[in-house]
């Protein structure tokens, strides 16, 4: 790889804790001026830490700080602030926009780096006196867009600007910066349209042989290929592949990024090794259990369903879920497989039509979603799903108060006050069963671990004996030990009550180990839906977007 | 379409205000010269005060409620020229220059804790005039005369601490108002000379038609010209561009380095500053000061004027302003007398207008939420977008 | 253990209290009596507790602190207003009813032996649809404004009592006690409610024991009728209603997600705070006396909003306790100032602390960081 001179960039052994939970491990790879490198990996593969670390974010400090080196031009660095990685030139386009919509252009481009015109007053206070000098401002930010080869005025104000200008602005910001050499893109191409993309990616390969490094993260391998020089893969906080492009098909890229059928070091990583079904044959055992095969009705269909959920958009889902099944939803962040449940649970504007047993279900009202006897568990465990501030069995006995009725003294519609003594006793059920950790039911759950205030989520969906449980990201943010315990309890759950178990996760291989059949979620249509013993690289290629087509289209070419 | 709609929504206030005017004017009776000479006068008393509010609503930190801490401020430097005996444009420099280092000091502090209550900023300053009040008053009444020294007895409660309710500002009165003394008469008046203050004020012209003689304040006028030079100026410059960030998107200005607590506290520290000027100004037109009063409606009735103008929370220009001013303080004159001589009740009047000025300013704070929280709305759909490019 | 105290009760709330204590123990020495000092607290706190109780639906609800009170107070003033002004109607009715219907003890004996207690309690059946009313755009409107509920609702207050005073003046009002004497229409600004219902809950089952070394006041009746409505405020803040809006104030996003509806919720803790208001301020009135009209109401709020901050609350969580360590903390510091540190001082400096303490602790409310995670 090396070329004898000193590279740009160089990572040297990077490595990183998170409260024992390790993410990153031996993570060494060099950028040169003008070199491309395409950077993929699943979700929570470790790439945002990655960039956390090289752009010095408080995140990594706080947390006991990082292993190994960062070089620049062969000198060690440790950034502590964004803005001193800014000041070594290296750039950032994130996959929020941070721009000002009320602004132009040019204002926009140069946000806190305005020309100013020298006078008097900045020497008897500091330049934030002087006043700007617009012509050169928008000679500057014009000179930015040109090079990305767009035609955008500098005048044109944001708020006005169709999506994929706004990209434009981002990426024309960071070059305009004097010493910019190297560019990380995050994701840049997932709001642009086909040929938006197409001139973006013209832009950055002129860009890249002005000598500015790019570093472009995509989960659209196709252009990923096309573009970059070479591909580093990211997985489970390792660098498992650093080729030149050329090297690598999509379809290899693919499982390279979720296949672990060839690697033994990856055992280590599984949190309940008996259920892992890395072998075909677990899987099988479970859907081949006697107590799921007798009979087989659909739970649940769905048919047509779109959900206007913000940043997890579902355009066109059907799929069906049979009796005591657990059915998985997987793919990656963004592309709407958390929209699913939502929708279903009435959280989010939804269309088309939901059949539970049969019955069509009313949707947009999570009251109706509740009173079919289906239950959810919520993604965002602090914002929807807990009552930070309330004590436990608040929080697990609501729904079911609310909804059913239930830990209510006195006469129905007319005068109920709750029963805090059959709250406290369910609380205190689950507080045994679950083993949750817990001063007494009259905690507050803000105070609770993030394990235990998942355990606290779902003995609040338990309560209300649901026919069907919707879970969303139930392992996201809890150490191991956990996990396994919660995906234990969804499991035996669905064994003893016969409950049929939807699970919406980002984490492929819990969905192998729990479920029966697994769909795969890709820009906000069902993929396909795979038996949970299929191998890997089979998902890998549904949530890359890769259909069949492209495959043979590309072996062809 | 929609521009229709958003030029209607914009100028709704305004327009409202006008069609008020246009019935009451002709109602209460009121000549026009006399009209003329009211509203010039409300224009140089009142419009420093409104202009002050200015860059903290382009600082995105709404409307300014914590004014009042620069009108206390600058109180506090006119009860000090007052004990002294320093009269004239001289005692109104000074006064200035008592003012601005409290007014400096109140805005820092009242900086600090609006950062401390981001996204309620306008509650917050709200209670803030409050509480500062009670220290002012605290100041004035307890300890002026006892640990301040005050020595003028003329100034001084009976009890020989603390200051009198009503404090006489004959030393400064009219002082900046008739430096340059002008007067526009009808051509029936041209004849007479009119003296203002023992000074002989010169005809600046002469009006066919008109009756009497309007007296302009000339030099105030100039004054606040000059400050609506500065905005302008102010507007233009890094640190005006910084704030109009930071109005926008915190955290963008944040993430591109913009100091924004810093820039947040130095738009109210001038906003005090101006308030402090604006009151002296203010009070010099009166020539009475209202020891524990005077500043207790100048945040409220300037924030009206500013919204009937046609500002909302988020955006004001200095044509607001004097639309404002204008608008609002018509309203003012006509008002009572109007609703005199309609319902046969000056009282009516009065409170009608008490009522439009909290009214106008509960329909803006209305309207603004409204707006922002459907923008919110719209922003979420847009972000949704045409992922996929269906 | 002592610092635990502190923590909980907050240091604000520690200072008020020990200054409070400290100037009863210096009551004695400068000549003012501890007896009178805590009749008069009693009594402020019988006067001010229901409109202080007003606050707890819609902190609990999520909609911030009831800056708004004095729509609830025009309700209230409506109601005072016109069981005066219907009076003797009303009486007249309900003795008509007991004839009508041959209810024997509904006779006019009895209307005329309890005309007080009556007029009394027509007040406030008048003034609660009227406030229900009120209530149900207040939150309508305040379910558009999220995020902003305070200033707004300071600015509805302000706005409907300077509305109000245009219809205080044009209402076709006749009763010769309440309108100007000279013009014949028009309400005054004060209105007795002497041989209404002055005093009607002070004075019922009053403990009064002045002699030569006592001179002890206690409001039974009034502290029973705050009591009581604190109570049904406790019971409701129980129902399955009330949960739900512990629940929408606590997280409007898990209450969503459980069933709730939100805004209707909300809404319901408007009304219910308006609703207190009204009843509250008919409350205060029978025993300071008076119905203070056009500006009275103004500046009604923040007293309010001052005392349940002062008793523990935050902005966004308040319950019973709350209000009634508030409300005598509050009150008795207004009591006790102006009597011990005048006569201390020679001079009054009540309406200084006032502001200071009132409006400090809203401050100190206002900018307290908000719970990470939110």
């Amino acid at each position: 790889m090396s070329e004898g001179n000193t590279p740009l960039l160089r990572l040297d052994h990077i490595g990183k804790e998170f409260y024992g939970n390790r993410v990153l491990s031996d993570i060494s790879f060099d950028i040169n001026a003008g070199e491309i490198i395409g950077l993929v990996g699943e979700n929570g593969a470790g790439k945002s830490t990655l960039l956390n670390i090289l752009f010095g974010m408080p995140v990594i400090s706080s947390t006991g700080g990082h292993e190994g080196k960062i070089q620049i031009d062969g000198r060690n660095v440790n950034f502590t602030s964004p803005n001193q990685a800014l000041a070594h030139g290296i750039g950032m386009v994130h996959q929020e926009f941070s721009l000002i919509p009320g602004f132009t252009a040019a204002e926009n481009i140069l946000l806190n780096r305005e020309v100013l015109n020298g006078s008097s007053m900045s020497y008897l206070f500091s330049d934030r006196v002087s006043t700007l000098n617009r012509t050169a401002m928008n000679e500057r930010a014009r000179a930015a867009i040109n090079t990305l080869g767009v035609n955008i005025s500098p005048y044109m104000s944001v708020s006005e600007m169709p999506v994929g200008y706004k990209q434009f602005i981002e990426i024309a910001r960071e070059i305009d910066r004097k010493n910019t050499r190297l560019l990380f893109l995050d994701e840049p191409t997932a709001v642009l349209a086909e040929s938006e993309a197409e001139i973006l990616i013209a832009a950055l390969k002129k860009l890249a042989r002005s000598g500015i490094a790019i570093v472009f993260i995509s989960h659209r391998l196709s252009e990923v290929k096309e573009l970059c020089h070479r591909i580093l893969v990211l997985r489970d906080g390792r660098l498992i592949t650093d080729r030149p492009a050329d090297e690598l098909t999509t379809r290899q890229i693919a499982s390279l990024m979720v296949g672990r059928q060839s690697s033994s070091v990856d055992l280590e990583k599984h949190e309940i090794p008996e259920e892992i079904p890395a072998e075909p044959e677990t899987a099988d055992s479970v859907l081949a259990s006697p107590k799921k095969k007798k009979k087989i009705r659909p739970a649940l269909k769905v048919e047509h369903l779109w959900v206007d959920m913000p940043g997890e958009t579902v355009r066109d889902v059907s799929f069906e879920v049979k009796k005591g099944e657990i059915f998985g939803i997987g793919g990656l962040a963004g592309h709407g497989k958390l929209g699913i449940p939502n929708g279903i649970m009435g959280l989010y504007p939804a269309g088309g039509t939901v059949r539970l047993f049969g019955r069509k279900l009313t949707l947009n009202k999570p009251r109706a979603a509740l009173g079919r006897k289906m239950a959810f568990v919520s993604e965002d465990r602090r914002g929807v799903g807990l009552l930070l501030d309330e004590p436990l069995d608040w929080n697990i006995t609501f729904t079911a108060m609310q909804t059913q009725g239930r830990f209510l003294l006195g006469i129905p519609y007319i005068f109920q006050v709750r029963n805090e003594h059959a709250m406290r006793r369910e609380a205190r059920k689950f507080i045994d069963s679950l083993s949750i950790k817990c001063t007494g039911p009259g905690q507050l759950a803000g105070e609770l671990s993030g394990g235990n205030q998942q355990k606290v989520c779902l003995a609040k969906a338990f309560v209300l004996r649901p026919n069907i449980l919707l879970i969303c990201e139930p392992t996201r943010g809890i150490d191991i030990g956990a996990k396994s315990l919660v995906l234990d309890t969804l499991k035996e759950y669905n064994r003893e009550n016969g409950t049929t178990i939807i699970i919406t996760s980002s984490e492929l291989e819990e969905l192998r180990s729990v479920c029966n059949r697994v769909a795969i979620v890709d820009e906000g249509k069902i993929a396909g839906i795979l038996p949970a013993s299929s191998p890997a690289e089979d998902f890998g290629m549904l949530m890359m977007g890769q259909t069949r087509h492209d495959e043979e289209g590309e072996e062809s070419a | 379409m929609r521009k229709i709609f958003d030029l209607v929504a914009n100028n709704a206030v305004p327009a409202v205000f006008i069609i008020i005017s246009a019935f009451a004017i002709p109602l209460s009776g009121y000549s026009a010269s006399y009209l003329i000479q009211e509203l010039l006068t409300r224009i140089g008393r009142n419009s420093f005060l409104i202009l002050s509010l200015l860059i903290p609503i382009m600082a995105g930190m709404g409307l300014n409620f914590g004014m009042v801490l620069g009108a206390m401020a600058g109180q506090i430097g006119l009860l000090f020229i007052c004990d002294w005996g320093v009269v004239g444009i001289p005692g109104m420099v000074l006064a200035c220059l008592i003012g601005t280092p409290i007014a400096i000091v109140l805005g820092i502090f009242c900086g600090h804790v609006l950062n401390r209550a981001k996204g309620r900023e306008m509650v917050t300053s709200y209670i803030l005039g409050f509480f500062i009040n009670g220290v002012y008053q605290m100041t004035v009444l307890y300890l002026m005369g006892w640990v301040i020294p005050i020595t003028n007895p003329a100034l001084l409660l009976s009890r020989g601490y603390g200051v009198r309710n009503a404090v006489s500002l004959l030393g400064i009165r009219g002082v900046l108002d008739n430096l340059i003394p002008t007067i526009i008469t009808g051509t029936q008046g041209a004849g007479q000379f009119l003296s203002v203050n023992g000074a002989k004020s010169y005809i600046l012209m002469q009006i066919p038609f008109l009756e009497g003689a309007i007296r302009i304040p000339l030099a105030t006028l100039v004054v606040i010209a000059l400050f609506c030079v500065f905005i302008v100026w102010f507007r233009k410059t890094k640190l005006g561009q910084d704030m109009r960030a930071i109005g926008q998107s915190q955290s963008v200005a944040d993430s591109s380095g913009i100091p924004v607590n810093r820039t947040r506290i130095i738009a109210i520290v001038i906003s005090t500053v101006l308030a402090c000027y604006g009151q002296i100004i203010y009070l010099q037109n009166m020539g009475t000061l209202n020891t524990y009063n005077s500043h207790d409606q100048t945040g409220m009735f300037s924030i009206a004027a500013l919204l009937i103008g046609g500002a909302s929370v988020s955006r004001a220009t200095i044509a607001n302003v004097f639309a404002g001013v204008i608008l609002f303080h018509l309203m003012f004159i006509v008002a009572p007398v109007a609703g005199k001589n309609l319902i046969g009740d000056a009282q009516i009047g009065e409170y009608f207008r008490v009522f439009v000025s909290y009214g106008i300013i509960a329909i803006s704070l209305v309207l603004h939420a409204w707006r922002r929280n459907r923008e919110r709305e719209a922003a979420r759909r847009s972000l949704r977008g045409n992922k996929g490019g269906e | 253990m002592i610092r635990r105290f502190i923590q909980n009760a907050g240091w604000p709330r520690i200072i008020i209290a020990l200054f409070l204590l400290g100037l009863f123990i210096a009551a004695p020495f400068v000549g003012v009596r501890v007896d009178t000092s805590l009749s008069n607290t009693l009594v402020r706190f019988g006067m001010n507790g229901v409109m202080v109780l007003a606050m707890i639906p819609m902190v609990q609800a999520g909609c911030g602190l009831n800056f708004g009170l004095p729509l609830g107070i025009i309700a209230g003033l409506l109601g005072a207003t016109l069981s005066i002004e219907w009076n003797t109607e009303i009486l007249a009715w309900l003795s008509g009813l007991g004839t009508q219907y041959k209810i024997s003890w509904l006779n006019d004996m009895f209307v005329t032996a309890w005309r007080e207690p009556l007029g009394f309690a027509s007040a406030i059946i008048i003034a609660v649809p009227i406030a229900a009313i009120l209530g149900w755009f207040y939150g309508k409107l305040l379910n558009r404004v999220k995020g902003d509920e305070m200033m707004i609702a300071t600015y509805v207050g302000f706005s409907s009592v300077s509305f109000m005073c245009i219809a205080w003046l044009l209402l076709p009002y006749k009763h010769p006690t309440m309108v100007w004497g000279y013009a014949g229409k028009g309400l005054r600004t004060t209105i007795s409610v002497e041989g209404y219902w002055l005093h009607v809950l002070s004075d019922s089952l009053a403990l009064n024991i002045q002699t030569d070394d006592i001179h002890l006041y206690i409001p039974t009746g009034m502290l029973i009728f705050f009591a009581v409505m604190a109570v049904l405020v406790w019971i409701f803040m129980r129902t399955k209603t009330g949960t739900a809006m512990t629940a929408v104030g606590s997280n409007p996003e898990f209450a969503r997600a459980s069933g709730v509806n939100v805004d209707h919720m909300r809404t319901v803790a408007v009304m219910m705070s308006t609703i207190l208001g009204a009843v509250g301020i008919i409350v205060y009135e029978q025993s300071f006396g008076f119905i203070q009209l056009y500006m009275g109401p103004f500046y009604m709020a923040l007293p309010a909003v001052a005392s349940i901050l002062l008793g523990g609350a935050s902005v966004n969580k308040a319950g019973i306790l709350n209000v009634i360590v508030g409300t005598f903390l509050f009150q008795g510091i207004l009591t006790m100032t102006p009597s011990v540190i005048n006569s201390y001082l020679q001079t009054d400096m009540s309406e200084v602390i006032r502001l200071i303490v009132s409006n400090g602790m809203i401050l100190y409310a206002l900018t307290r960081k908000v719970r990470a995670g939110r």
